[in-house]
Formats: C-alpha cells, sequence, structure tokens
C-alpha cells in the first residue's frame, strides 16, 4: 500500500480531502477504501450545484463486490465532478489520490476542513 | 475471522498467493487474488485455477445404487454409462431443491457425487434417510477429497503437461481416473461451472497443494492466473448456471429455475415428481429470469422488480459481466408480470428497465 499524501485530511469513513487556495476542496476516496472495495465499475457521482450537509451521501461506488455510499466529509455545494471516472471508474483503483478525485466542493464554512483527520491520525485507524 | 470456518487443503497456498480470504459457506476462501476483473478475463481467454476444495462428495455404492439414485434425484441416473456424469436435482416432495449435484458413475454399482459445500452434511443425512430397504451404502468422503477447476481455453494445454491420458478424448460430462502430477487416484472431468472450456480435477486431500503448484508452474507460460470466487460467481452467472441458495432453494423449484431439462417425468416414480408434474403442466407463480441492465448500477440480491408501481419480484444474483461491460444478474418474477413485460429494477431510487434475456450471456 502506497503511503498517506501529508497534505490531504482524510475520515474514519475513507475519504481524502484536499483545501485548494481558492476555498474550494477537492474529495476522493483512499487508497484503502479502493483496496478493500475491489475493482470499480461505477461511480455515481451528483451535479454541480448540488448541496450537501456535513456527512451526507453525495454518491456510490460500486465495485463488483458491493456498492458502497461516498459520504462528504464538510458541508458545502458542489462546484465540479470528475467526468473521467465515468469513462474509466478503475481510475480509483490504480490513481485514488490524483487522477480519481472525484469531487469539487465549496465549503460552507472553510474552517470545516481542520476538523478532519490529519494523515497520522488516519493511519492509527487503519 | 471466526475459529467456526473450515479450511481446504490449499489454506496455505493461497495465504502465499496474496489471497483475499473470506468466509463462504462455512469455509475460509479466496474471494480473489489480483483482482476480480482480470481473474475473470483470463478465464474467458487463457486459464484460470480454483480452488473449490470446499465442495463435498459422497460415494453411493451397492447393488440398489442406481435405482436408488433414480428414485431421488430428478434426472435419469441409471443410464448414466460408466466414465460418465450426469447433473441433476435433488428435490423434496414438494418440488422445492434439497441441492444441485453432479453424479459421476465410477461403476455398475458405485457413484460419487459432488455436493455443495453448505449443503453437504444436510444432503448425506437426506440420502440416508431415503435408503430404507436399498441395498445401498452412503459414505461421506468430504474430508478426503480435494477439488480443482482448471477452467479456460488453455486448460487443456496445461493439463496435458502434467498427465499421461488423452485429453482430447475426454468428452463433455466424461471423466477418466488417472495421475495428475506424479499424484495417482485423481479423477479428471470435463465439467466447469464458469461457461469456459476446461476440467474439474478431484483428488487426494492430502496432494491436493502439490497438484496446485504444479498446474500453476505449467500454467504461467498460457497466462493462468489463480482465480477465487469473486470471479467464479461472475462467470457463472454470464453462463446462466444456478447458485444453490439464489436461482434455487428449498421454495425455488427445478421448473421455476428453467431447470425442466434436468426433471424427467419418464421416470415412473422419484421425490417431487407428483409435486413437479403439476408446476410443469399447469401456470407456475413465478419464474427465474436472466437479465442485463443498459446501466453502470448493478442490481444486487435484493432488489425489487416492479412492473409500474407493483413489485412484482427480486433479483436473486447480480453482478457486474466483464464481458459485456454492464450488469447482468438474475430474478424470480410472477408469471403474469413477465407475460406483460415493461418491468424495471430500482437500484437507490433509480428505475431501471430490465432487459430479459432468453439465452445466457456465454454459452
Amino acid at each position: 500500500m502506497s503511503s498517506l499524501p501529508s497534505d490531504l485530511r482524510y475520515t474514519k469513513d475513507h475519504e481524502w480531502l484536499r483545501l485548494e487556495n481558492d476555498g474550494t476542496a477537492t474529495i476522493g476516496i483512499t487508497d484503502h477504501a479502493q483496496a478493500a472495495l475491489g475493482d470499480v465499475t461505477f461511480v455515481d457521482l451528483p451535479k454541480v450545484g448540488a448541496t450537501f450537509a456535513e456527512h451526507a451521501v453525495f454518491g456510490t461506488v460500486e465495485s463488483v463486490k458491493a456498492a458502497s455510499d461516498l459520504y462528504c466529509p464538510v458541508a458545502g455545494t458542489i462546484v465540479g465532478v470528475n467526468a473521467e471516472l465515468n469513462g474509466s471508474p478503475d481510475l480509483v483503483n490504480r490513481e485514488p489520490y490524483t487522477g480519481a478525485w472525484m469531487i469539487r466542493i465549496k465549503l460552507d464554512n472553510s474552517a470545516a476542513a481542520q476538523a478532519l483527520l490529519t494523515a497520522d491520525q488516519y493511519k492509527q485507524l487503519l | 475471522m471466526s475459529e467456526n470456518l473450515s479450511r481446504t487443503p490449499l489454506y496455505a497456498f493461497h495465504v502465499a498467493n496474496g489471497a483475499r480470504m473470506v468466509p463462504f459457506a462455512g469455509w475460509e476462501m479466496p474471494v480473489q487474488y489480483t483482482g476480480i476483473l482480470e481473474e475473470h478475463l483470463a478465464v474467458r481467454r487463457t486459464a484460470g485455477l480454483f480452488d473449490v476444495s470446499h465442495m463435498g462428495e459422497c460415494r453411493v455404492t451397492g447393488k440398489d445404487a442406481a435405482v436408488f439414485l433414480d428414485r431421488v434425484m430428478t434426472n435419469t441416473m441409471a443410464t448414466i454409462p460408466v466414465g460418465m456424469a450426469r447433473y441433476t436435482i435433488l428435490c423434496q416432495p414438494d418440488g422445492g431443491c434439497v441441492d444441485d449435484l453432479i453424479v459421476y458413475r465410477l461403476g455398475p454399482e458405485e457413484f460419487l457425487i459432488c455436493l455443495n459445500a453448505s449443503n453437504a452434511p444436510k444432503d448425506i443425512a437426506w440420502l440416508r434417510a431415503q435408503v430404507g430397504s436399498s441395498q445401498v451404502k452412503i459414505a461421506d468422503e468430504c474430508a478426503q477429497w480435494g477439488q480443482l477447476a482448471l477452467q479456460g481455453p488453455a486448460a487443456e494445454a496445461i493439463l496435458s503437461s502434467l498427465t499421461s491420458v488423452k485429453l482430447d478424448s475426454i468428452k463433455r460430462f466424461a471423466f477418466v481416473v488417472t495421475t495428475v502430477a506424479n499424484v495417482s487416484e485423481c479423477i479428471i472431468s470435463r465439467t466447469g461451472y464458469t461457461g469456459s472450456p476446461g476440467f474439474e480435477i478431484y483428488l487426494p486431500a492430502a496432494s491436493a497443494t502439490k497438484v496446485a503448484e504444479a498446474i500453476l508452474a505449467a500454467g504461467k507460460p498460457h497466462g493462468l492466473l489463480l482465480t477465487g470466487l469473486g470471479a467464479r460467481d461472475s462467470l457463472r452467472l454470464e453462463a446462466g448456471y444456478p447458485l444453490y441458495g439464489h436461482e434455487i432453494s428449498e421454495v425455488i423449484s427445478p421448473i421455476q429455475a428453467g431447470l425442466g431439462w434436468t426433471v424427467k417425468f419418464s421416470k415412473p416414480e422419484f421425490i417431487g415428481r407428483e409435486a413437479l408434474k403439476k408446476q410443469a403442466d399447469g401456470a407456475l407463480p413465478s419464474s427465474v429470469v436472466l437479465f442485463s441492465l443498459a446501466d453502470r448500477r448493478i442490481a444486487r440480491q435484493g432488489t425489487a422488480v416492479f412492473a409500474g408501481d407493483t413489485k412484482v419480484g427480486e433479483v436473486l444474483s447480480g453482478t457486474h459481466s466483464p464481458l459485456l461491460n454492464k450488469p447482468i444478474g438474475t430474478a424470480l418474477i410472477s408469471s403474469d408480470a413477465l407475460a406483460k413485460g415493461n418491468l424495471t429494477v430500482d437500484i437507490r431510487g433509480n428505475r431501471i428497465p430490465l432487459e430479459i434475456s432468453a439465452e445466457p450471456f456465454v454459452k
């Protein structure tokens, strides 16, 4: 398993979040999550403009074995979704922290991300 | 993992080869090694090696063995030639399935029966309870046998390097007792549960690892992969094969499951005949169908099937078909609704049209 990027924040549900300079955040699932899911066949993502409360289900990742809910780590409004995943859901297995980002979200409260786990804290859970 | 789970003779082999072990039917089994999609496609294109040692075996011997089996099984047993195997259902009096089985005829008065792992103790008890005054002996041989399934277009080339038997002389559902990788008393049968060509190998449990390692080494140059239960499930669904507890069960009869060809009403008597005859002659309340979805979401077991807003059935098995690159599955649907058509499944609030397939997705 690859090491955890230290510039990201994490959740106990195995999502990661990267705060961008423009006050938005990029969200995906961790390497641990993709390995547990196995081969991903479909990622069901929301539309731009949709709003989510903290910990609301923003989508589903479907693997051969199971469908798993995706939880929004922070409250906010969707400003971008990764259309690449529609044609290449296997990116989630190959590039969980880069090519397989899932959503960009404008945070309702920009401080909310600070409450998420650091890489070291997340590592304790694995 | 629970200490109550059984392990096959290949447990250490699986762990050494990087398998992810999961509980299945009371056994600790490999669900995948490298990845389900890759393993599935290896079986379709080259070859895959499955450990199916969790399957049970029993031996039925005696003067009345053939007559006895004809009385308990839906398919015809007495006409199986020595050296051939036959697929059959073991039914309850009400037509529900005790199990689905493959019966190998070893001799005029000797049969080896392959049982589903989770049903093996139940099946053996059931068979023994039916013996009555018949001259038969039923021996539980579950612990003695290991089983490997070598499946895929390269299976024959791989196995031919490990045995002196001319494999092309083994027809579909035929078998030979022979030596494989210097292990004697193995059974090679041209059977399988994948829809790809290949063999199942019954072997003494103590020699299972030796044979698996020999097949793995011989298969590597051909592109063979070790394959787990995940791929086994998507392969069997593409091929339209039933899995006990899903497409057939104590409440889903072989007639409902589309396995009427295994039920031989030409036999004057067998357990379940009367109930099954009624189903075959009259209107069935519900039937099992194969379907695909023009979508990416998988309709998994338990997903509701709708006609309009009325629930008319339920998904029995569902997966992603690597060959078709879309979701496939089976469902039990009321006969009325099937006749009318226009069915959907509800997946997380999305209504997706069910595309019913009259034929398996691979043959």
